[in-house]
């Protein structure tokens, strides 16, 4: 029963950080494409606008709602309903931090520990293109549909390199369990060390997953006026944008988790025993530095859509399907073979 | 053919190496450039806290003087409005009553005074028709409004307050103060 009641704890802990770092992360994009273009950026709601994201909130709420006669209003309401609910299930799975001990009993700052951990996030993530799918489908317009089109046929292609870079990973932990992978890397190095083609290759399929710049085909805005949510207002609108930057959120702990240790530094222990802390406060050290590992990443997401421009789409495909598979085969092959040569192979 | 700027280059199609095929380092490259930008001075200047610094001969709102004493310059003689090319111009003349002496310097004033700042291209042809230095431009903004009819301003807007005088010295350079004793000393023949 304790056990049940820290899990619903946590989840909602889950639920409210996930939505705060969301809602700050459009704070923090507008701010990073200000200081990144010379300009200053919001700053009038609040000190350094910080209230800027509830400012937006408050807006998105009050805007008129629009269904277009034509669309489907069934699946028009699905559709960001499906993108939202989507971005928030694959945080479960993310390994927050080591234990804390309440009460005299010890929890693990995870909520559920799948041993097919992986696969989950795979399948859930890949949810996601459902809702932009639908989204773009019920819209009844020819931009929307082309911008779900081209998002549902992104994400699929550059979702296969992403697996077989993953496969590759799974090949050299041995495990599939996000638990495990975070914590073999408190032993030793980071998987980046071991697998830096595939650190790249999944790096980038991020990108293309999250359909961030340079991947931004599905809403170009310069193209289909935002693609897959032209037709949207309001809140629906809202939601599209927040499972976006919750997404963002999400697969950076991913990366940080798959190839950056989790929620574990360099020399971890020794810092922990030099400053005499207990159990509580060095994996409350441990969750701090995971998430500085994930804002770096938000923070790299950022720079990179503010620097380069946009793909065109057979270059996309190009990209994907000519360079980012065969390499993703190539590193499960050379993993193989260095882990025969070490005789990890039975 | 001769090129007409020495700045052309010429450009060479060929194919790309490995490294450049491989487009990282010069996506690196980019970032780097992006990252430095980071740190830069921002070049936006917040405007209702901050404010550009003019040059001395800006036209911006207008302002209708009054004299020494207080009295408004203006006669409503109308040449502004003549020389208004936007037609921003409107007014209304009237005659001075007795007892009102302090009030308008000469006998015929400008009841009604209006220019539209939505019309107006703030050429400063009003200042230069003016025979009475009444209206001058200033090195003020004309302050945003959410009504069209709001940007109409009247003599409430532009006659300057007494206790609160607008100054248009720096407006007046040699050459304008040049140009005004011309026109002065012609106008009197």
């Amino acid at each position: 029963m304790e056990d049940f009641l820290f899990k619903v704890i946590l989840v909602v802990a889950l639920f409210v950080v996930s939505l705060l770092v969301a809602m700050y992360s459009t704070y923090g994009e507008r701010k990073i494409s200000a200081f990144l273009q010379d300009r200053i950026g919001p700053n009038r709601a609040g000190p350094f606008g910080l209230l800027q994201p509830l400012a937006d909130g408050v807006k998105m709420f009050m805007k008129e709602e629009i269904i277009p006669n034509v669309s489907n209003k069934a699946l028009f309401i699905l559709g960001p309903c499906i993108a939202m609910t989507t971005a928030l299930m694959a945080g479960v799975l993310i390994p927050w931090g080591g234990n804390i001990e309440l009460f005299g009993k010890t929890y693990s700052l995870q909520v559920a520990d799948l041993n097919i951990g992986v696969l989950y996030i795979f399948g859930v993530t890949s949810m996601g293109v459902y809702g932009i799918m639908i989204g773009g489908w019920a819209s009844n317009n020819k931009y929307s549909l082309m911008g779900a089109i081209r998002a549902s046929a992104q994400m699929i292609s550059y979702e296969i390199a992403m697996g077989l870079a993953i496969i590759a990973l799974i090949m050299s932990t041995g495990t599939m369990s996000l638990k495990e992978i975070a914590d073999q890397q408190d032993a030793a190095l980071a998987n980046f060390v071991y697998q830096p083609l595939g650190f790249l290759i999944f790096l980038i399929c991020s990108f293309a997953e999250l359909n961030r710049a340079p991947f931004d085909m599905p809403e170009s805005e310069s193209e289909l006026i935002g693609g897959y949510h032209t037709e949207y207002s309001s809140m629906k609108l809202g939601l599209y944008l927040f499972a976006e930057y919750i997404n963002m959120f999400i697969s950076s702990a991913i990366i940080v988790t798959f190839y950056l240790g989790g929620h574990h530094f360099p020399f971890q222990n020794e810092i922990n025993e030099a400053l005499g802390l207990s159990t509580n406060l060095s994996t409350a050290l441990g969750t701090v530095v995971f998430f500085l590992k994930i804002f770096f990443f938000i923070f790299l997401f950022m720079w990179v859509r503010w620097t380069l421009p946009r793909f065109r789409y057979d270059q996309l495909m190009r990209v994907g399907w000519k360079s980012l598979i065969p390499l993703a085969i190539l590193n499960i092959l050379v993993t193989g073979i260095v882990m025969w040569m070490n005789g990890k192979l039975n | 053919m001769q090129p007409l700027t020495n700045r052309s280059k010429l450009v060479v199609k060929k194919e790309m190496t490995f490294i450049e095929k491989l487009y990282l380092p010069a996506i690196f490259t980019g970032m780097i450039i992006t990252f430095k930008h980071l740190f830069k001075k921002s070049a936006t200047i917040r405007y209702p806290e901050q404010k550009r610094e003019f040059s001395p001969v800006y036209r911006g709102l207008h302002v209708l003087k009054r004299d020494d004493k207080g009295a408004e310059r203006c006669t409503a003689c109308g040449l502004c409005a003549v020389s208004c090319p936007a037609e921003a111009i409107t007014m209304t003349a009237a005659e001075r009553k007795k007892g009102e002496e302090n009030l308008f310097r000469e006998e015929k004033y400008a009841a009604k005074y209006e220019i539209n700042m939505l019309r107006c291209i703030f050429c400063g042809l009003c200042e230069e028709a003016c025979p009475k230095e009444a209206i001058f431009l200033t090195d003020r903004i004309v302050p945003s409004e959410f009504e069209r009819n709001d940007f109409v301003f009247g003599k409430d807007k532009l006659v300057e307050k007494v206790d609160d005088r607008v100054d248009v010295t720096k407006r007046q350079t040699s050459a304008v103060l040049d140009f005004k004793q011309n026109k002065k000393l012609s106008h009197n023949k």
